[in-house]
């Protein structure tokens, strides 16, 4: 192909002659991810009031190690280093954490609003050297479909944990903090569920899928979720942190978990 | 009637300045509309590539208000008319005159993609059948009309002018149009990776968002794409199982 003039003079960082308030969004973006990043790993490091009554905070979801009476492997394991601080959420928030960083939308939003690559739409970038997602470290984002598959076992296990929150004592009831658990893998069920990697591997990377019927549904199913992906990650994001808040605050006696039925 | 400014970008090969000219504007005008009304009357050499005036040619491609937008589907009472309206070029591509840019790259680019190839007739007569479920996801890829507003738009081309690494979004668009086609058998995952320059896309969405045919690049196009580079070049376990079934695709 044969080589190209140099178009217009690009601009410089910040340069554009967009007239909206177009920096609006990275800026909620940043916050947004901000916020949560700060608060998750606090609580994620605090190793305590992550349970109350059936409930259990999904940073802690599944406890491999923490507590004796509940953790699947017993109490704080004799190889974990002394100099490093111990807590259940340690074994666990690295793999929705992965789902979450290498997950195609945020990929975008935090290019934007964390490297400001661009910093919004037709906006002048601070960088001339562009490597993208061909070279180390971003050509990581490839493993993106390894999360997933990790993601779509702890949902299940959000799942059970859910289905947990509404006994008491033997019990069937319903309390604030069962639907607020509830509501979570809800959300965050049709966060992972619309995901770009599993939309391929269901049916996308198929050209005849009127041969496969069931695979067929499955594709049109995440795709009804993927065409709503952006709004799914970010209403499941906020509402784990409010449900890890809210089992925090009951079991430090801050709120009261009302009973419904 | 009212009046209002636009301010228009003059000038040849990459030389030039802002000029404005006021006109007066009324109920359901496009920015194409006043356009003409100020080279019919005020500037008669403006240069203006367009031709349908219907959203359908994807001629009259510009930058309004720093936007890339078609001029005949943007209408004046959507922006605001208090201050200038800014109408430049598309800043991606060498500008020709005025608000005429060479797009050629494009068309270079796009005979780099290998061509159709449909498997063997499925009938002696030399026809196939083929399953509505199965084009329904390319034919949204068909909707696009070469406006080359997401190519504009993509600051791998615009800002870091990677034109000889990277093929832009249009370009994937097409190609997914021809790799997902329930009749084609050619093999074009491996150019994706190397000469297309699939990996240069950071998912910024841009070029859905100026898409005048609503047509979901990124969703839709760009990502599968990407995926089934993984699937080829970055999947380990998928890697294996190709060499323990023999699969030619490694």
């Amino acid at each position: 192909m044969g080589s190209i003039d140099v178009p217009l003079k690009a601009g410089g960082f910040g340069q554009t002659r967009r007239r909206d308030l177009w920096w609006v969004h990275p800026l909620a973006v940043f916050l947004g991810l901000s916020a949560f990043i700060v608060y998750s790993t606090w609580a994620g490091l605090q190793g305590a009031h992550y349970r109350f009554g059936p409930y259990l905070s999904p940073l802690y979801s599944p406890e491999l190690w923490g507590d004796p009476a509940h953790a699947l492997f017993g109490g704080k394991p004799s190889w974990f280093p002394s100099w490093l601080i111990f807590s259940p959420a340690i074994f666990i928030l690295w793999a929705p954490g992965g789902f979450r960083v290498t997950c195609y939308y945020y990929r975008g939003a935090y290019y934007k609003a964390f490297w400001a690559d661009p910093p919004s739409c037709t906006v002048g970038e601070p960088r001339k050297v562009y490597r993208g997602e061909r070279s180390f470290p971003l050509i990581l984002q490839n493993i993106h479909r390894y999360f997933l598959y990790l993601a779509l076992v702890i949902i299940v296990i959000l799942a059970h944990d859910a289905w947990d929150g509404f006994w008491f004592d033997g019990h069937f009831q319903v309390h604030v903090g069962s639907l607020v658990l509830l509501l979570n893998v809800l959300l965050l069920g049709s966060y992972t569920l619309g995901c770009h990697s599993l939309r391929h591997l269901v049916g996308g990377i198929m050209d005849r899928l009127s041969r496969s019927p069931v695979r067929k549904k499955a594709y049109d199913c995440v795709s009804c979720l993927n065409a709503h992906h952006m709004r799914w990650a970010w209403f499941s994001l906020f509402w784990v942190g409010f449900t890890d808040f809210y089992v925090r605050m009951c079991s430090m006696g801050v709120f009261t978990d009302w009973r419904i039925l | 009637m009212a009046e209002a400014t636009f301010r228009i970008w003059r000038g040849e090969k990459g030389s030039g300045g802002f000029r404005d000219y006021r006109t007066e504007v009324g109920p359901g005008m496009v920015v194409l509309d006043a356009i003409h009304e100020i080279q019919a009357t005020q500037a008669n050499d403006l240069a203006v590539r367009w031709n349908c005036k219907a959203g359908k040619c994807g001629s009259c491609s510009a930058e309004i208000n720093g936007s890339p937008r078609l001029m005949c589907m943007t209408r004046l009472s959507t922006l605001p008319l208090d201050k200038p309206v800014t109408l430049e070029p598309m800043r991606t591509f060498p500008p020709v005159k005025d608000l005429v840019t060479d797009v050629s790259f494009n068309y270079r680019a796009k005979k780099k993609i290998k061509p159709f190839q449909p498997r063997k007739p499925d009938r002696p007569d030399g026809t196939w059948t083929i399953a509505q479920q199965d084009v329904e996801r390319v034919q949204e890829f068909h909707k696009c009309i070469e406006c080359f507003l997401c190519q504009d738009v993509c600051h791998v081309l615009r800002e870091h002018h990677l034109y000889e690494q990277f093929i832009g979004p249009r370009l994937f668009v097409y190609t997914a149009a021809l790799e997902m086609h329930p009749l084609d058998t050619a093999d074009r995952v491996p150019e994706l990776r190397g000469p297309d320059g699939i990996g240069f896309c950071n998912i910024t969405k841009c070029c859905t968002k100026v898409c005048p045919e609503e047509i979901h690049i990124t969703d839709n196009a760009i990502i599968p794409l990407k995926e089934r580079v993984v699937d080829r070049f970055y999947d380990p376990v998928k890697r294996l199982f190709r060499v323990f079934s023999g699969s030619a695709r490694r």
